[in-house]
């Protein structure tokens, strides 16, 4: 019963809750044996709330046994990445200097689960602040990759793709700066949707590099990509940047997804797709063949300025990331040192303590970037090359609905393999930065296996606000494959 | 292997030595100890050469972009909503006394004024 339950998507657990054919309940307590199952092995929670969950459920199972109307998500359990503030526990960033946080408030995004009745189960793992690309800068605790527990998960959203991947909850919600949603979705074959900038209100996210940061999903499949968006997507007048639905209407993602996109367009970028492994470059030949198949029509494009986002990223990130992360100054919230011999040392001594390696590096570059005599050349050069970025996509998209890519040049690759070399994890990124400098919505489906028996991401990318083709785009493909279905062995349930 | 993990092995001059780290850490407030400063300067300089690539770009045409999407300033009536509660506010503060942060002293003691 259990793994018949852990099998089933969110929208047809959703369906089967509100049928009275599942409880809620069960659901909850399904996902809680799962956790305490597995979650010694995978490290995907910092936090979990069972007591409160099993409250919620009931509740919903109330209300359904009344006919009381509920929401979209009743009953369904839900993970949530531990740095969107909820107001009961804590909200950590996988740092010391927030261990112990207590937020004020939730986040818009908790408060749309909460009133779609979604049962929230815990808070996951990430890399500090989001600052990763493998979960492995976490200050908290190590999460590994439910396919191979000797490799990592990818980042900086780890703990919400492995917990999705092993069924220790039904979706997540992760933020994505650089790839932190795709690219762990890629390594833990799940599907994973970072929305165009502004659609998801970011109220309640703690900031990183906020021209760049997004919040989005963490799915089995592409279905509930939608049916999360229907719930998280709306304008939010306390998130500036959030886009007000009269410049772009929000539309029922669900609604038409199983509709085919005719006579589409696919963009591919061949000499970029040529620094992927072969296994990857393989994976994306016989993806673009089964499109080819659906009446699809590829087209190669060039898109120069691609190869320059790492490099122009990693300097924008950095500045707004030392800009944010000001905030922590051991006075109003976060660690503060024992001894301060004077105040410049309250500030300097808990940043020091407080801060993990990773985002003491990425604060140093960012405040050098933006220092005196370092501006032009590195900061505003970087913003330069973005618009330059950017004109490359506007050019594709005049020729295509959508370019395709893979999500990361390898499979999930060895924890430590990278930890000691910043520059070497830096560009695994390749493929995944340049949606977040030109602000487009982008997912990540499970294509294939390499022979490792590692997943493999396909990367689908879209014009702004495109959010309900992009996924009927990529439900094309999932309704024609399985990749989506398989699950990691140690998860116990698979097919 | 991918022709993107070319790029790391290059050996470079460091671009930031000890005495800049040294500078940098103390206008983002860190105290960095003698081997992170060593560190960083061996990696923020292997970065920063990577960053070089950019300037392999012709940019004097383009416009800095800050920003992806179009923004407009949004304006609201100015009235009186309701605030974090003091509280709650005050709740995480490592030190506070009464309605107020507590953070050591600031000025030197100074009886003669």
């Amino acid at each position: 019963m259990a793994d018949a339950i852990l099998n089933l998507t969110c929208k047809q657990l959703r369906d089967q809750i509100a049928a009275g054919d599942v409880k809620s309940l069960a659901a909850v307590e399904a996902v809680f044996a799962q956790i305490e199952a597995l979650d010694d092995k995978v490290g995907a929670y910092i936090s979990t709330f069972k007591d409160r969950a099993l409250e919620a459920a009931q509740t919903i199972d109330r209300k359904i046994a009344t006919g009381e109307s509920t929401g979209p998500l009743a009953g369904v359990p839900v993970a949530i990445k531990d740095n969107m503030c909820t107001d009961f526990g804590t909200t950590t960033c996988a740092s010391k200097i927030l261990e112990n946080f207590l937020a004020p408030y939730n986040a818009h995004v908790v408060e749309k689960l909460r009133d779609a009745d979604a049962v929230i189960v815990g808070k996951t793992n990430l890399d500090e602040f989001a600052m990763g690309s493998s979960t492995e800068n976490s200050a908290l605790k190590q999460t590994v990759n439910p396919w191979d527990k000797t490799r990592v998960p990818g980042g900086s959203s780890g703990g919400s793709a492995a917990a999705t991947a092993a069924r220790m909850c039904f979706a997540a919600l992760g933020s994505d700066t650089g790839g932190s949603i795709r690219q762990p979705a890629g390594f833990c074959g799940v599907v994973g949707l970072k929305p165009t900038y502004g659609r998801v209100s970011r109220f309640g996210l703690v900031a990183y590099g906020s021209s760049l940061d997004q919040i989005g999903t963490l799915t089995g499949d592409v279905a509930d990509a939608a049916l999360m968006m229907n719930v998280i997507a709306s304008h939010d007048k306390r998130d500036s940047t959030s886009i007000s639905e009269n410049t772009a209407p929000i539309c029922d993602y669900l609604e038409k997804i199983d509709e085919d996109v005719k006579g589409l367009k696919i963009a591919v970028v061949p000499e970029f797709n040529a620094g992927a492994d072969r296994n990857v470059q393989n994976a994306l030949k016989s993806a673009l063949d089964i499109y080819k198949a659906l009446g699809a029509q590829i087209i190669e494009v060039k898109m120069p300025h691609l190869d320059y986002a790492i490099a122009a990223y990693y300097i924008i990130a950095t500045a707004e990331a030392s800009s944010n992360l000001a905030r922590y100054d051991g006075v109003h919230y976060g660690h503060r040192t024992e001894k301060p011999a004077d105040y410049v040392e309250v500030y300097s001594k808990s940043r020091a303590e407080g801060f993990g390696t990773e985002v003491k590096r990425r604060i140093m570059l960012g405040t050098y970037a933006l220092s005196s005599g370092y501006y032009d050349a590195y900061y505003l050069k970087a913003l330069k090359v973005r618009n330059l970025i950017r004109t490359d996509f506007t050019k594709a998209f005049e020729k295509a609905d959508c370019i395709m890519m893979p999500t990361s040049p390898t499979t999930a690759f060895k924890i430590g393999e990278k930890i000691e070399d910043p520059l070497q994890m830096y560009l695994a990124d390749i493929y995944t930065i340049s949606a977040n400098l030109a602000g487009l919505p982008a997912i990540s489906i499970p294509c294939g296996f390499d022979a490792d028996s590692l997943p493999i991401g396909l990367q689908i990318l879209s014009p702004a606000f495109t959010e309900d083709k992009l996924l009927r785009i990529a439900r094309m493909f999932e309704s024609k494959t399985d990749y989506h279905t398989r699950k990691p062995k140690l998860a116990g349930c698979e097919k | 292997m991918s022709r993107f993990f070319v790029f790391g092995r290059l050996q470079m001059a460091k671009k930031i030595d000890e005495t800049q780290v040294r500078h940098v850490a103390k206008l983002a407030r860190l105290d960095l100890t003698d081997d992170e400063v060593a560190r960083f300067s061996t990696q923020l300089s292997a970065i920063l050469g990577y960053v070089e690539k950019l300037n392999e770009l012709d940019t004097d045409s383009a416009e800095p972009l800050a920003h992806c999407l179009p923004m407009h300033n949004v304006f609201r009536e100015d009235v009186v909503t309701e605030s974090l509660d003091t509280e709650l506010a005050l709740r995480n503060a490592p030190q506070h006394f009464e309605t107020f942060f507590k953070v050591p002293k600031i000025l030197e003691d100074d009886s003669g004024a």
